[in-house]
C-alpha cells in the first residue's frame, strides 16, 4: 500500500493518521463565540411576514365554529386561515413504515380541519408584519368548541373505552411481540426470578434555540426556499415538494446555524408545514420560531413507558432468560415520516443487549392518548432498555448476593464471541464489553470506592455506586428507515475541491448542530489529501450544494459522511498526484502530497506546492499534454450495507449521595467508557458524551411533562419544567476503548448518544444501591425527592 | 397601536435614539432595532439566560428588561465586548475546551462569565458552577464551561 492510500483506521499501527484522533478545536465555534452565528432568528428578509398559531386550549375538541374576522381586522395582519384554507396548499400525512407491520396512524393536517386532539394542535394560523402583531390577533380569534372525551392515561388507552380515533376501531397505533421460544422453560429451570415494572417519565428537548423555519416561496419561478433548523434537509426537501406540489429541483432547504436539535427538529412538525404552505400562499417569506411556551406543546415529546421485567438466572450468577412487556404512549398521532413506533421497537430489540443469554421473550404496545406526540429523541429507546435491562440485572445481583460489577462480568458477551447474533436477530460486528468494563472499574478505582461507600455507611451516610453496560445502535443503515419506505437516506456524499490557490473546500450532505460535524470533516479531509487543517472549508446544510444525503441522526454523521469525506480525499489526492505528475513529468509512483506540497515520496523533498498544480490546473492547462484533463473535484458517497447497524458498547457508573431526610440526590461523580471505533477528534467525542450523559442525568432527576387529568400540560414553562443546570452536575471522566468497524476504512462509529443512553440507568442503580441499607428501591423516572422520601416510607 | 416612547441610551459604546413600543422588551429591541443578533432569545421568561446583556456594569435578562427602562442606560452585548476585546480570554479559552456546541447559549454565558472574572474574586469550581447556574446550556453539559472559565481565571 502506498502512501497515497493511508491506512487511517488501524490503530495500534506506527501508520501516519494525520489529524486524525488528534483534539483539533472547532474552526466554526469562533463566530458562534462572538455573537455572529446564523440562526433562523437572526436573519433579514424584505418583506418578512411572521405567523403565530391560534392552539387548542383542550386535549380533546371539536371545532364547531371559528371566529376570525376580529384578527384580520387587527393592526398588521396579512392574512388569518384555518385548517381548510392550508390544506388547499398543503396535503395531509400518514406516517407509518412497511417493516413495522401493522401500525397505523390517521391522516394528520398541517393545521386541524375540525378536531383538536392535544392540547397546543395549531387550529387557525395569523400571519402579520410582525410577530408581536400576529399574537396580538390570535388573541381575537373566538372559537366555540365542543369537548370530547380525553385518553391521557395509556393503561386505559390500551384498554380501549375511549377510542380517540373511531375509525381504528382501538387505541393501538403497533403492537410487536417477539420470542426466541424456551422462555418458559429458563424460567422454570432458574434458580433465581426476579421481577420489576420501571416507569419512565414523558419529557422532552428543551433545545435553547426553539424550533424555527423561514419558507421563502417565488411564484416567478415557483420554487420555494426553506431557510430550517432541521437535522435532515434532504427528507425535508422531499417532504416540501411532495406535500406541497412544487417539483423537487425547485425546492432548496438551507440549514445554517441550528441552536440545539437532539433528534427534535428531525421530523416534520404541523407549524412548519403550515409555515412553508402560508410562504405560497402569501407568495412572499414567512417565518415561525416556536417560543418556548408552544414547545412544551408542539416539540416532540420522548420516552412514557411502562416496562415489566423479568430475568431468570442459574444460582452460579448466569443469566439464562430475559421476559419484557413494554407499554409507550405517543400522543394522538404517529410523528411523520420517521413513525412513533420505533422507540418502543428499540426498546424490544435492545433489552438485555449486552448480555449472553439465548432465551428472551417481548410484547409491545405502541398506543395513542390525547397529549402532545412522542417521537424519536436523542438515544431513542436506548435509555429504557438500557435503565431495565441493568435495573433487573443489579436486582438479581442483589438476590444472589453477588457484586454487580462480577454479576456483570460473569454474563457479558465474550469480547472474542465475534460476530455474535443476539437473540433478537442482531447481529454485533465487534464488541469490547469486558475491556470497557475492566477499564472503567480500573478508571474509577472501584474497590476503593467500595471502601468508602461501606465506611461512609457507618456515619450514616449514603452513597451509591451504579452500573450500566450499554449497547447501542449506530451508523443506521436503509434498514433503519429506507426499507420501510420512508424516504430518508442511509447513504451520504462529500464532494472535494482543491481550488486555485492550494486550499481545500469540503462539501457534505451531514449537517452541523454544534456536535463538531465540520470539524472533524476538515480533519479528515486535510488527512486524507495531504493539506494543513488551516487550508480547509467546510460547507454543510443546503440541498443546493452539497451532495444527497441523510443528514444527522442516529449517531451516523462521522461514521457515514466521514467515510465518504475519507473516500473523495483520497480519490482526489491521486488526481492531484496525476496533475503534478504531469507538470513534473515524473512517475506518479513516485510523488505524494504531504504539508500542502508534493513530495517525492522517498526523500521527501518539496517538489511544487498545491497552489502550483492548482494555478497550472485551472488557469494553464494549455501546458499539460493534450490528452490530459484535470479533476480537481471529486465527489463520493457512502452506505453501510455489510450490517443493518454498526452497533457500539460502551458502560457508564455513577457515583452519589443520598439525603434520606430530604430525598436529595447529590451527584459526586460519573464516569464513562465508551468504544466508539476510531476516535476522530477527542476533545469532540468526549464533549459528546459529557453533553449526552447530563441529558440522560435531566431524564433520571429532574424532567417530566406532567399532565392533568384533562390532558393539560401542568409545567410547560422553564419554571417548572426542571433542566440540569451547572451547580447540580457533576464532572464526567471519560475513557475510550478502539475497536474500529471493519466495514469502512475510517472505522468511526457513533457516539452522539452513548452518554444519554446509559446515564438514566446507571443514576437509578445507583441511588437505589445508596437506598439498599435502608429497605427502598425507587423504579420510575424522574427521582425526585418526594418519590425518594416516598419510597424511604417518610411522605 | 402600541403606546410608543423615545429612548436614548449608548449601545455598545455609540449613542442611539429610537422611537420603541412600550411593551418591547430589551432583547428584542436589540435583535430587532439595532441588529444585534448576538444576545438570543431561549426562553422569554427569565430562566435561561441566553438573552443576558449587560446594563451599567451589571449583567441583566434582556428578556426581562422592557427597552424603555434601558433609556439613559449604557447597554453592552457581545458584540461589543467582542470587538473591544474585553472577552477575548474567555472566547480563547471556550474555544480551546470546545465549551460550547451549539453556540446558542454562548453568548449569554459569556456575559455571565465576564461577571464573575470582573468581580476579581479567586472563585473555586464550585463557586464557578453557582455563578453560571442561571445559564441553561443543552449541549455541553457544562464541565467544559467550568474548566474554560477556571483556565482564565486561574491565569
Amino acid at each position: 500500500m502506498g502512501k497515497a492510500e493511508l491506512p487511517l483506521h488501524a490503530p495500534g499501527t506506527q501508520l501516519d493518521r494525520g489529524y486524525i484522533g488528534q483534539s483539533v478545536p472547532r474552526p466554526n465555534a469562533q463566530r458562534l463565540l462572538q455573537g455572529r452565528g446564523a440562526f433562523i432568528d437572526d436573519l433579514r428578509f424584505p418583506r418578512l411576514a411572521h405567523v403565530a398559531f391560534f392552539r387548542s386550549p383542550y386535549a380533546h375538541a371539536r371545532i364547531k365554529n371559528l371566529q376570525l374576522e376580529a384578527a384580520r381586522k387587527s393592526p398588521g395582519v396579512i392574512g388569518v386561515f384555518d385548517g381548510r384554507a392550508v390544506a388547499e396548499y398543503c396535503t395531509p400525512w400518514i406516517a407509518v413504515l412497511a417493516h413495522l407491520k401493522g401500525i397505523r396512524s390517521p391522516a394528520q393536517h398541517a393545521i386541524a380541519l375540525e378536531r383538536a386532539c392535544w392540547q397546543g394542535e395549531a387550529c387557525a394560523a395569523v400571519v402579520a408584519e410582525s410577530r408581536s402583531q400576529a399574537e396580538d390577533a390570535v388573541a381575537l380569534i373566538e372559537a366555540e368548541w365542543q369537548e370530547l372525551p380525553v385518553v391521557v392515561d395509556m393503561e386505559a388507552a390500551l384498554e380501549g373505552k375511549t377510542v380517540i380515533h373511531p375509525d381504528l376501531g382501538d387505541n393501538i397505533c403497533f403492537k410487536r411481540e417477539f420470542d426466541t421460544g424456551g422462555v418458559d422453560e429458563a424460567f422454570a429451570r432458574a434458580d433465581v426470578v426476579v421481577e420489576e415494572t420501571f416507569h419512565f417519565g414523558r419529557h422532552t428537548g428543551v433545545c435553547l434555540e426553539g424550533r424555527a423555519i423561514l419558507a421563502d416561496y417565488n411564484a416567478g419561478e415557483h420554487s420555494l426556499t426553506v431557510y430550517q433548523a432541521t437535522q435532515a434537509p434532504h427528507m425535508m426537501q422531499d417532504v416540501f415538494s411532495r406535500h406541497l406540489g412544487i417539483p423537487e429541483a425547485n425546492v432548496r432547504v438551507i440549514t445554517k446555524d441550528v441552536g440545539g436539535s437532539f433528534g427534535i427538529k428531525v421530523h416534520v412538525y404541523p407549524d412548519e408545514m403550515a409555515t412553508a404552505a402560508l410562504s405560497v400562499m402569501l407568495r412572499r417569506p414567512v417565518k415561525f420560531v416556536a417560543d418556548r411556551l408552544e414547545s412544551f406543546v408542539s416539540d416532540i415529546h420522548a420516552r412514557e413507558h411502562r416496562c415489566k421485567v423479568r430475568l431468570a438466572a442459574s444460582k452460579g450468577g448466569e443469566i439464562l432468560a430475559f421476559e419484557l412487556d413494554d407499554l409507550t404512549a405517543i400522543g394522538p398521532y404517529s410523528v411523520y415520516p420517521r413513525t412513533s413506533g420505533i422507540e418502543g421497537n428499540q426498546v424490544v430489540n435492545l433489552t438485555g443487549g449486552p448480555y449472553r443469554h439465548q432465551k428472551y421473550r417481548a410484547k409491545m404496545h405502541v398506543v395513542f392518548t390525547n397529549k402532545n406526540v412522542t417521537c424519536q429523541y436523542r438515544a431513542v429507546g436506548h435509555p429504557i432498555a438500557v435503565a431495565l435491562t441493568e435495573g433487573i440485572v443489579d436486582i438479581a445481583a442483589r438476590k444472589l448476593g453477588m457484586d454487580p460489577a462480577e454479576f456483570r462480568r460473569r454474563n457479558l458477551i465474550a469480547d472474542d464471541a465475534y460476530p455474535y447474533t443476539f437473540p433478537t436477530g442482531l447481529k454485533f460486528e465487534k464488541l469490547s464489553h469486558h475491556k470497557t468494563l475492566d477499564l472503567l472499574l480500573r478508571t474509577m478505582n472501584y474497590p476503593a470506592l467500595r471502601a468508602e461507600q461501606e465506611n461512609l455507611r457507618k456515619r450514616n451516610i449514603y452513597r451509591g455506586i451504579g452500573l450500566a453496560a450499554m449497547i447501542e445502535v449506530t451508523n443506521p443503515s436503509p434498514a433503519f428507515y429506507g426499507v420501510g419506505g420512508a424516504r430518508i437516506s442511509a447513504q451520504d456524499g462529500a464532494t472535494l475541491r482543491l481550488e486555485p490557490t492550494g486550499m481545500l473546500t469540503v462539501m457534505c450532505s451531514v449537517t452541523e448542530q454544534g456536535q463538531g460535524t465540520e470539524a472533524v470533516f476538515a480533519q479528515i479531509a486535510a488527512s486524507a489529501v495531504g493539506v494543513s487543517l488551516d487550508k480547509v472549508r467546510v460547507i454543510t446544510g443546503d440541498t443546493g450544494v452539497t451532495p444527497y444525503g441523510g443528514g444527522t441522526w442516529a449517531s451516523r454523521g462521522a461514521g457515514i459522511g466521514g467515510e465518504a469525506v475519507l473516500q473523495a480525499g483520497r480519490a482526489l489526492r491521486a488526481n492531484i498526484l496525476d496533475i503534478a505528475a504531469a507538470i513534473l513529468k515524473a512517475d506518479k509512483a513516485e510523488l505524494d502530497v504531504r504539508g500542502n506540497q508534493i513530495i517525492h515520496r522517498l526523500t521527501s523533498e518539496e517538489k511544487i506546492p498545491l497552489s502550483e498544480v492548482g494555478r497550472v490546473a485551472y488557469f494553464r492547462p494549455d501546458t499539460l499534454p493534450q490528452q490530459f484533463q484535470s479533476e480537481l473535484t471529486v465527489t463520493r458517497h457512502y452506505t453501510p450495507r455489510e450490517y443493518p447497524f454498526t452497533f457500539t458498547n460502551g458502560i457508564q457508573a455513577s457515583w452519589l449521595e443520598v439525603d434520606p431526610d430530604t430525598g436529595f440526590v447529590r451527584l459526586l461523580r460519573h464516569w464513562c467508557v465508551e468504544d466508539a471505533g476510531t476516535v476522530i477528534n477527542p476533545m469532540l467525542v468526549d464533549e459528546q458524551i459529557r453533553g449526552g450523559v447530563v441529558q440522560g442525568i435531566g431524564a433520571a432527576l429532574y424532567e417530566e411533562c406532567l399532565y392533568g387529568p384533562e390532558g393539560q400540560i401542568l409545567n410547560g414553562n422553564m419554571a417548572d419544567y426542571l433542566v440540569p443546570m451547572a451547580g447540580e452536575m457533576p464532572d464526567i471522566v471519560c475513557a475510550h476503548v478502539e475497536t474500529p468497524t471493519r466495514q469502512s476504512q475510517l472505522g468511526a462509529k457513533g457516539v452522539g448518544e452513548a452518554g444519554t443512553a446509559g446515564a438514566p440507568g446507571a443514576i437509578m442503580n445507583a441511588i437505589n444501591d445508596a437506598l439498599a441499607p435502608l429497605g427502598a428501591r425507587v423504579t420510575a423516572m424522574p427521582f425526585t425527592p418526594e418519590k425518594i422520601l416516598k419510597a424511604l416510607g417518610k411522605v | 397601536m402600541d403606546p410608543a416612547l423615545d429612548i436614548t441610551l449608548t449601545v455598545n459604546g455609540t449613542a442611539v435614539t429610537r422611537r420603541v413600543a412600550a411593551r418591547q422588551h430589551l432583547v428584542d429591541f436589540l435583535r430587532d432595532e439595532l441588529g444585534l443578533t448576538g444576545s438570543h432569545v431561549g426562553c422569554e421568561h427569565g430562566v435561561c439566560g441566553a438573552c443576558t446583556v449587560r446594563v451599567n456594569g451589571e449583567i441583566v435578562r434582556g428578556c426581562l428588561m422592557l427597552a424603555v427602562q434601558a433609556d439613559g442606560c449604557r447597554v453592552e452585548t457581545v458584540e461589543g465586548l467582542s470587538d473591544s476585546q474585553e472577552l477575548a480570554k474567555l472566547q480563547k479559552a471556550f474555544h480551546e475546551h470546545n465549551a460550547l456546541q451549539c453556540g446558542f447559549c454562548t453568548p449569554g454565558m459569556l456575559m455571565a462569565a465576564q461577571d464573575l472574572l470582573a468581580s476579581g474574586k479567586k472563585p473555586s469550581r464550585e463557586d464557578i458552577r453557582a455563578h453560571i447556574s442561571g445559564n441553561y446550556c443543552r449541549c455541553t453539559g457544562y464541565q467544559s464551561i467550568v474548566d474554560a472559565i477556571e483556565q482564565v481565571i486561574r491565569g
